[in-house]
């Protein structure tokens, strides 16, 4: 579904990605995982149009989408659950996910859309007045995969999604990505929490100094020594 | 009480109206776009002659030359927004006070290049209503009231419609707004248009009660900049609020001295609580 071929990127001068190429297959959940620094969030943001290639060929469902802007990326039907979540502080949970639902297709089903995001976070229901900067810090994750929910993408990117969640938290942010998939939803989720994240995704990349270092099903990396060593700290 | 200090409030709350409309729109600008059109007020001007020039010049009907005011100055809003602000909006803020800076000379000297000095007025009069002992203007108590459905109506668009929240979203954070699925240019251009046609709607409003003349944005365009700081750049409501007080002031302050004592008052007013409340009276 979403393909890269040796994509390089960066910020100037700096170069933050070497030649990555990665597969994400329609229906499943991968992961990316690796250290700090190692230029996952930059994937993330090259893939939903926030930082442009600078090498390498970029195509979703066949399409070429390297050279289109984020905000077509998102009309494309990607969407993107940023680091830190970044919702808007002060506009009510309501008018965030008001806003996830922005392009013309979404906002013809804005209600609908709102009933299951509603369905799927009973708590945002309840705070849906409340300005999204007073709410918990899983709450606010809550509201931001909702909003992301809320343009009906095919593909969900997550950046670290667990960062900063007390452990009850990352276990029921780990959860919902079983509860998206099952929806039909395709997820590539980037993280830290390397053993979490291996019992959600089906295959996982190892993504250290801008290049993929391994990649594979998430029962071969568990597998791994290296990965075990290194990440598991088995 | 005094009728006299009675027809000071109520005159005080009506030119209030059309100070707030206009503090609405440069708030809005600053706020979503981080730049101040310090030509605001000239736009403004542009206004007054555009309605001047097709309501007494060709002689269309008034209801008309106002539609095409603020049609026209919306559309002037996108260009400055295109021509001016776009290519430098990513360079240092003083850059963008240059040339807006440098706008408000060319509109006042284009200005005086075709009509030249000369007060000229669209010549409507509104009757004087006489409510018990007290006598309101009809022109201003129709621009207060105009120029508050103007505010209510910016405000339901701000909260209702899609693109109104993706404008106040972007003002909160502006480099994931793309991820929305929102183009930030467009948002811009729109808001743009926006500052301008609310620069249109006070032009129409101002052009009942005033003559027109190149450097009449000198007049109220400083108090235009002492209202949105006084409420806090960028702070709509305080914006708001910030035009009552300050048109209060110097509408009380005339009925117990001199017209141009209150607006020494008003300034001295406004640096005493900028050291108080140095990010706007109504900061957090």
């Amino acid at each position: 579904m979403l393909s890269l071929a040796a994509v390089s990127a960066g910020y100037g001068s700096f170069r933050a990605l070497f030649e990555v190429s990665l597969e994400v297959p329609r229906g499943e959940a991968v992961g990316v995982i690796g250290p700090n620094g190692a230029g996952k969030t930059t994937l993330m943001r090259v893939i939903s149009g926030l930082v442009p290639l600078s090498g390498g060929t970029m195509t979703f469902d066949g399409r070429p989408v390297g050279d289109l802007p984020a905000h077509r990326i998102v009309e494309q039907g990607i969407a993107h659950v940023p680091e830190n979540r970044r919702l808007f502080p002060r506009l009510t949970v309501e008018d965030n996910l008001r806003i996830g639902a922005f392009i013309p297709q979404a906002r013809r089903r804005f209600a609908e859309r709102l009933d299951r995001v509603f369905a799927l976070f009973p708590r945002l229901k309840e705070r849906r007045y409340q300005l999204a900067g007073t709410l918990s810090g899983g709450e606010q994750q809550m509201c931001a995969i909702g909003r992301a929910l809320m343009s009906g993408p095919k593909l969900l990117l997550m950046d670290e999604p667990s960062a900063g969640l007390a452990p009850l938290m990352v276990d029921q942010v780990f959860e919902l990505v079983h509860r998206i998939r099952a929806d039909g939803l395709t997820v590539l989720i980037v993280e830290q929490n390397v053993r979490h994240v291996l019992d959600v995704v089906d295959r996982a990349y190892l993504l250290e100094v801008g290049s993929i270092k391994l990649g594979g099903t998430s029962a071969e990396l568990k597998g791994n020594d290296f990965i075990r060593k290194s990440y598991m700290g088995l | 009480m005094d009728i006299y200090l009675v027809e000071a409030i109520v005159n005080g709350v009506l030119l209030g109206g059309v100070l707030a409309l206009l503090a609405l729109g440069l708030n809005l600008i600053f706020g979503v776009i981080d730049v101040v059109w310090i030509a605001y007020a000239d736009v403004v001007m542009c206004g007054m002659y555009a309605l001047y020039w097709l309501y007494v010049g060709l002689g269309w009907p008034l209801w008309l030359a106002c539609v095409i005011a603020i049609v026209g100055l919306a559309g002037f809003g996108a260009l400055i927004h295109l021509l001016i602000i776009e290519p430098i909006l990513k360079t240092a803020p003083i850059n963008q006070l240059l040339a807006t800076g440098g706008l408000l000379f060319f509109l006042q000297s284009f200005a005086t290049l075709l009509f030249g000095t000369d007060f000229r007025n669209i010549g409507v009069r509104l009757p004087i209503i006489e409510i018990g002992d007290v006598y309101i203007s009809y022109a201003r108590l129709l621009a207060f009231a105009i120029a508050l459905i103007g505010a209510i109506a910016l405000y339901v668009f701000l909260r209702r419609t899609f693109i109104g929240t993706a404008i106040r979203a972007i003002a909160q954070d502006r480099d994931i707004i793309g991820l929305m699925g929102a183009d930030q240019r467009r948002i811009y251009l729109i808001t743009s248009m926006i500052g301008g046609a609310l620069a249109g709607l006070a032009a129409c409003l101002l052009a009942l009660q005033y003559d027109v003349h190149p450097f009449i944005g000198n007049t109220f365009g400083p108090l235009i900049f002492m209202i949105c700081v006084l409420g806090g750049l960028g702070n709509m409501i305080g914006g708001f609020v910030a035009a009552f007080v300050i048109s209060q002031i110097i509408a009380i302050g005339g009925y117990y001295s001199i017209t141009e004592l209150s607006y020494v008052l008003a300034f001295t007013l406004f640096i005493v609580l900028m050291f108080l409340r140095p990010r706007g009276i109504l900061s957090r």
